[in-house]
């Protein structure tokens, strides 16, 4: 198996794909499972004007609120943005344009979109400011709202293991919104905690199958961030 | 005298069915598994991605791939699946979840809800709320019965909709609540006085139109 998808470091994997006022998916849900390295090389690459898809916004200087905090970004589509100071201060004075999206619909407009599916309807936000603008179709006495696929110019999604054919496996909640985000990009770039030769993961446990990812970089042991670190106490020993 | 936060969560518990497939909101419905009946099976399902959630780790236990939906770390159980947010609410919007228990701001009488924005502040954004109240089978909110003195049980919602006609009961500090959705319009009825709540408290407390059946 040759190295052609493997790059050596998250500007590498980069390069030549970038461009003002592109469109980008960034996985993850909160802080759990974003491709943190490729969003810190977005921001050294200086790109700006950017539309980024992703669930949340990062918090102030972690993930996505470092481009928020550089002003790269100009319209997010998003579910819930609730973490993030930098973010409401751009989104009040204007900075920022926000595309409130319910989340199970972003994650399907997200699917589609890499499934060639150019929009489809669901009964999510009937009724409500969401389906202002858009048609509405009623199915066996029921009302449904039609909504987009999304794609992206580049997905950056963050694996926790990958081949060099690109075959990505997910570990627990770090799943989220990486898989469909693979198949939705034009090119898909992934960040993986360990890279392994074909073969050594069961085909039977690929999660994203290698079509979807054309450029992979080896991030091993990354810091991993947790926002609301809950715990309960020990029982204690009579 | 009325319900405390963790009697409301009690009283919720009592809507779990033995096999049922359950998503709680944040906050006062987060509560509700601590009272989860001996012996019955309930699996959790948090909408990021995961069905079978277990409980905050022990110290030191804390994984940060392992998170529930409000971003809090919590743990697997031996029934635990993971999942895509596009399987996760597959699961939600085809109607395979039985219940959905969530908080909200305002309820009309008519079942509208709203939870997600008030407008000229910050808004945070929907979340799964919508698409929760739009699939699972049965939504019961959980809310304290005012804000300030001021009713959350209204005529008609005046802030932004979450979703229209879509809760089944309500439980606050004070009473219980259900939609009657025989008919073509949702009606509502009080079902339940708290411990020491007298019918004309909630009367004066709420401002929508309800049935008495207690």
């Amino acid at each position: 198996m040759s190295d052609r998808k493997i790059y050596a470091d998250a500007t590498a994997a980069l390069e030549g794909i970038l461009k003002d006022g592109m469109t980008l998916m960034s996985g993850g849900f909160g802080l759990c499972g974003i491709p943190e390295t490729l969003i810190d090389a977005v921001k050294a690459s200086g790109v700006k004007g950017l539309t980024v898809i992703s669930n949340n916004a990062g918090v102030d200087g972690i993930g996505l609120g470092v481009l928020l905090e550089s002003k790269q970004i100009s319209t997010m589509i998003s579910s819930y943005v609730g973490e993030n100071k930098m973010f409401a201060e751009q989104y009040l004075n204007g900075d920022l344009e926000v595309v409130f999206t319910p989340q199970g619909t972003l994650s399907e407009q997200i699917r589609a979109g890499g499934a060639g599916i150019p929009a489809f309807f669901t009964k999510t936000g009937v009724g409500t400011l969401v389906a202002e603008g858009k048609e509405v179709r009623n199915f066996d006495g029921e009302d449904y709202v039609m909504e987009r696929g999304l794609t992206a110019d580049v997905a950056l999604v963050h694996a926790y293991m990958a081949d060099k054919e690109g075959n990505l496996v997910f570990r627990k909640t770090a799943r989220n919104f990486n898989p469909m985000m693979a198949t939705a990009g034009r090119i898909t770039v992934a960040e993986v905690e360990h890279l392994v030769e074909p073969g050594e993961i069961d085909p039977d446990h690929i999660v994203v199958p290698g079509i979807y990812v054309q450029r992979i970089v080896h991030v091993p042991n990354p810091v991993k961030h947790i926002e609301q670190r809950t715990t309960r106490p020990r029982k204690q020993v009579a | 005298m009325a319900w405390t936060r963790e009697q409301m969560a009690q009283r919720a518990a009592q809507e779990l069915e033995d096999g049922f497939y359950v998503n709680l909101g944040i906050g006062i419905p987060t509560l509700v598994s601590n009272y989860i009946p001996e012996g019955m099976e309930i699996q959790l399902q948090s909408e990021n991605g995961m069905l079978g959630m277990g409980p905050f780790p022990y110290e030191g236990e804390e994984d940060a791939d392992l998170i529930n939906a409000g971003k809090q770390t919590v743990t697997e159980l031996p029934t635990t699946s993971y999942f895509s947010n596009a399987d996760s609410f597959a699961m939600i919007r085809g109607g395979h979840i039985n219940l959905s228990i969530l908080g909200a701001m305002q309820v009309a009488q008519n079942g509208d809800l709203a939870n997600w924005m008030i407008p000229g502040k910050m808004v945070k954004g929907m979340g799964g709320a919508m698409d929760l109240v739009a699939g699972v089978k049965k939504v019961i909110v959980v809310m304290e019965h005012t804000a300030k003195g001021d009713p959350k049980l209204l005529k008609s919602c005046n802030l932004p909709l979450t979703g229209k006609g879509v809760v089944d009961m309500v439980i606050t500090d004070m009473a219980v609540f259900e939609f009657d959705k025989s008919g073509e319009t949702p009606r509502m009825k009080l079902i339940e006085l708290a411990d020491g709540v007298a019918l004309e408290d909630v009367k004066a407390a709420t401002e929508a139109e309800f049935e008495v059946a207690v």
